[in-house]
């Protein structure tokens, strides 16, 4: 599959690829072009789907193959050169990093780690770590200030206007990603990959799928690449396990992977439910109302009981008193 | 009630406002006398901690949270929000259980323990504000989720909330205390007419907030041990605060009568053991139906494999030693009326709910990031804070106690 150049990348010139489920550039472009008459539009698909909202039709996605990648870290040099990120301090093409595994910070925002096989047969499986920007995502669901937002083109985008800094995001995410600019005295974000927006809604591709050499990484509209995904995995039954991790996992994310080896070998959570994580808080928020509503009159009535005994039995006593005066 | 500003004593007549308020705050001692009567043991240790770690909290807001925490990519929270959040806010229900216990049910017998119940609650969930300001990333923009964007799907969103209300309701349900010291016979009258409305108040947001601070975690099931994560978690959240705030009244009212002997009267003295009685039994109860409800929780997910292993048997020190254990400490206690055994009992229990909200906050989450145990032992920068913001609660405490009829009742203004 791979040396057929299906995916978009670097060496894949425009509109090259033959078949139907081929995400050409040109296929690319035009989806964007439809999306954005749609917004014009005034966004059919709030209107028709508002019982069932099952996410943005034309989001985008990406596959990400973990059986192509070589680990030459060019997706992490491109990514700090378009998001103009500080200088890391061991240069991209120094093979010493992958020694430790490492994880997204607030200097980088994808990064690659390296997988021994388990059997040592097999070469070193190389697994690149960014946002999932899941179609329902948990830091949005944390976030008390709105600070994400989940955008039409697939993005998880987060607002740095809005950001408190009570770090909710990040003990949400599923896959610990959000890292955080501590160092910041007065201006401490979340740092996090973008899907690189600007460069999506300038039809252009993220700046790590552009730079992929080795075509591990796949760019489209997420339920094209859920069938290309499918298809690689038919048409080469011995080179992957048969499952596309992130089509379900957390209520699903745009990034999605392939592998030879089980995700769990290559530091993927596979204790993830299949259904998005606001579903865990959702029953509870859904409670409140009642709480609110019941409460209030239960417990006054209480006290208004409370306060019926106690004057009965104050006149009680009064009465009482009379008669022994009486007497 | 209107007459007892011609009763008050010569001091509420003085020169001027400014000599009398002085005098209030000096506690009708000469600036000499108030000045020597400072220098204890105590005060000088407080002294010292404040010294050490008043610098290190400026330092937090001046270089960031960088210098103080792990600053952490994994572990977002530490000890202040594990400690000063999770574990200050159910620790402060007493306001809540006591106000609810004496107004709504009845409970008069127990009125010498309901203001030192609303105070504990009060600088509980004041200080768990100031542990969240120290650890927000931008605490100037604290009022952003009240008043700039709305995340109204978030349960930190009602969390908020919720403090931000029940703390304003806390200070109106203690405010009486204040205009008793103040002397201010008609705003005290104010502030008692609404004390059924806050109490009600206080119930609905805090029956709303002590779970959901448990459903919080309900949004990370692949990161919360399963042993600790359950759908009950707000459940397990509310009852636990509701017997833990029981276990602390008795505490903080022993220390009371320890400590501050002098500034307790004859009535709260005099009632101390019975009530601490009362309130063990209460409080026995409710732990044991917390026992039950952390079993459910187990055998709802049928995790019993479980304790089987490293976490599980950490897991049965927190269910059993810290939850059943004091359980059956307090009904031995209250069965054989000794009140040595309810107030140990009742210490055994608030550290078990520290335990369980450490456990639930930083043991339980993220327990599959390799050396995970490593990573959750907290820096020396965040102890000294811990330490700084502990001390501070007690001299603010004490200094309240000292001056406000908490402990005793002002014999201008009997009865609550």
């Amino acid at each position: 599959m791979a040396d057929k150049q299906i995916s978009i990348n670097a060496g894949d010139g425009e509109g090259s690829g033959p078949a139907s489920q081929t995400i050409s550039r040109r296929n690319f472009l035009g989806g964007a072009a439809v999306f954005g008459g749609a917004t014009l539009a005034g966004a059919p698909c709030t209107a028709e789907a508002a019982s069932d909202f099952e996410g943005w039709p034309d989001r985008f996605g990406m596959l990400t193959d973990l059986t192509a990648c070589v680990g030459c870290r060019s997706c992490e040099r491109a990514c700090n050169a378009e998001n103009k990120l500080p200088a890391p301090e061991q240069p991209f093409d120094d093979p010493s990093v992958f020694e430790q595994t490492r994880r997204p910070t607030s200097t980088a925002y994808t990064v690659v780690n390296r997988y021994e096989s388990a059997d040592g047969k097999g070469g070193p499986v190389y697994r690149k770590l960014q946002c999932n920007h899941c179609n329902e995502p948990a830091c949005a669901t944390a976030c008390p200030a709105r600070a994400y937002s989940k955008t039409p083109e697939g993005a998880v985008a987060y607002n740095e206007d809005l950001c408190f800094g009570c770090r909710y995001c990040m003990t949400a995410c599923p896959f610990n990603v959000p890292a955080y600019s501590y160092e910041s005295a007065f201006e401490p974000k979340i740092v996090k990959c973008t899907f690189c927006y600007p460069r999506i809604k300038k039809g252009l591709l993220p700046a790590c799928a552009d730079a992929c050499p080795a075509g591990a990484l796949t760019f489209g509209k997420r339920s094209d690449l859920i069938k290309l995904a499918r298809d690689r995995i038919k048409n080469a039954p011995d080179r992957y396990i048969d499952h596309i991790y992130g089509e379900r996992e957390a209520g699903g994310t745009s990034w999605m992977y392939l592998s030879g080896v089980p995700f769990g070998d290559v530091g993927f959570p596979t204790n993830l439910p299949n259904e998005p994580m606001i579903e865990g808080t959702k029953g509870f928020l859904a409670a409140v109302p009642t709480v609110l509503v019941v409460w209030p009159a239960l417990f006054s009535m209480c006290y208004s009981a409370l306060r019926h005994r106690e004057e009965a039995v104050a006149k009680e006593e009064e009465e009482k008193d009379k008669e022994t005066n009486r007497g | 009630m209107a007459n007892h500003a011609q009763t008050l004593p010569a001091v509420a007549a003085p020169e001027s406002f400014r000599s009398w308020f002085l005098n209030k705050l000096r506690m009708g001692m000469s600036w000499q006398d108030y000045g020597r009567s400072l220098v204890t043991p105590f005060n000088i240790v407080a002294g010292l901690v404040l010294l050490v770690g008043i610098p290190v909290i400026v330092e937090r807001f001046m270089y960031g949270l960088g210098v103080v925490t792990h600053s952490s990519n994994d572990y977002p929270w530490g000890l202040f929000l594990g400690w000063g959040l999770f574990g200050g806010v159910p620790l402060s229900a007493t306001g809540f259980v006591m106000a609810t216990a004496y107004y709504i049910f009845g409970f008069r017998r127990y009125a010498p323990m309901v203001r030192i119940g609303i105070l504990t609650g009060f600088l509980g969930y004041l200080f768990a504000v100031l542990y969240l300001l120290i650890d927000l990333g931008r605490p100037w923009r604290i009022y952003f989720p009240m008043t700039i964007s709305f995340g109204t799907a978030s349960v930190l969103f009602l969390v908020a909330w919720h403090v931000a209300l029940y703390l304003t309701v806390q200070l109106l349900e203690f405010s009486p205390a204040i205009f008793e010291w103040l002397n201010s016979d008609r705003t005290r009258g104010w502030a008692k007419k609404i004390t059924i409305g806050m109490t009600i108040a206080g119930i609905m947001l805090s029956t709303l907030h002590q779970s959901a601070l448990g459903a919080m975690f309900l949004l990370a099931p692949g990161k919360v041990h399963p042993l600790w994560y359950s759908s009950y978690l707000p459940q397990l959240f509310l009852a636990s605060s509701i017997y833990v705030a029981m276990a602390m009244v008795i505490v903080v009212s022993a220390l009371a009568a320890r400590f501050l002997r002098e500034r307790c009267d004859e009535v709260f003295l005099g009632r101390l053991d019975e009530l601490t009685i009362g309130l063990g039994k209460a409080c026995a109860v409710g732990m044991y139906v917390y026992f039950i409800m952390k079993i459910i929780s187990v055998a709802h997910d049928a995790e019993w494999s479980l304790l089987a292993t490293p976490y599980g048997h950490w897991f049965l020190v927190e269910v059993l030693g810290f939850v059943l254990l004091p359980a059956l400490v307090l009904t031995f206690g209250f069965k054989a009326s000794r009140v040595g055994v309810v107030r140990f009992g009742a210490v055994l229990a608030v550290i078990g709910v520290l335990v369980n909200r450490l456990n639930v906050s930083t043991v339980a989450l993220n327990y599959n990031l390799p050396e995970h145990l490593h990573h959750i032992i907290p820096p020396r920068g965040e102890l000294i804070v811990v330490a700084t913001l502990t001390v501070l609660h007690i001299l603010i405490f004490r200094w309240i106690v000292n001056r406000m009829s908490v402990t005793r009742e002002d014999p201008a203004f009997k009865a609550h």
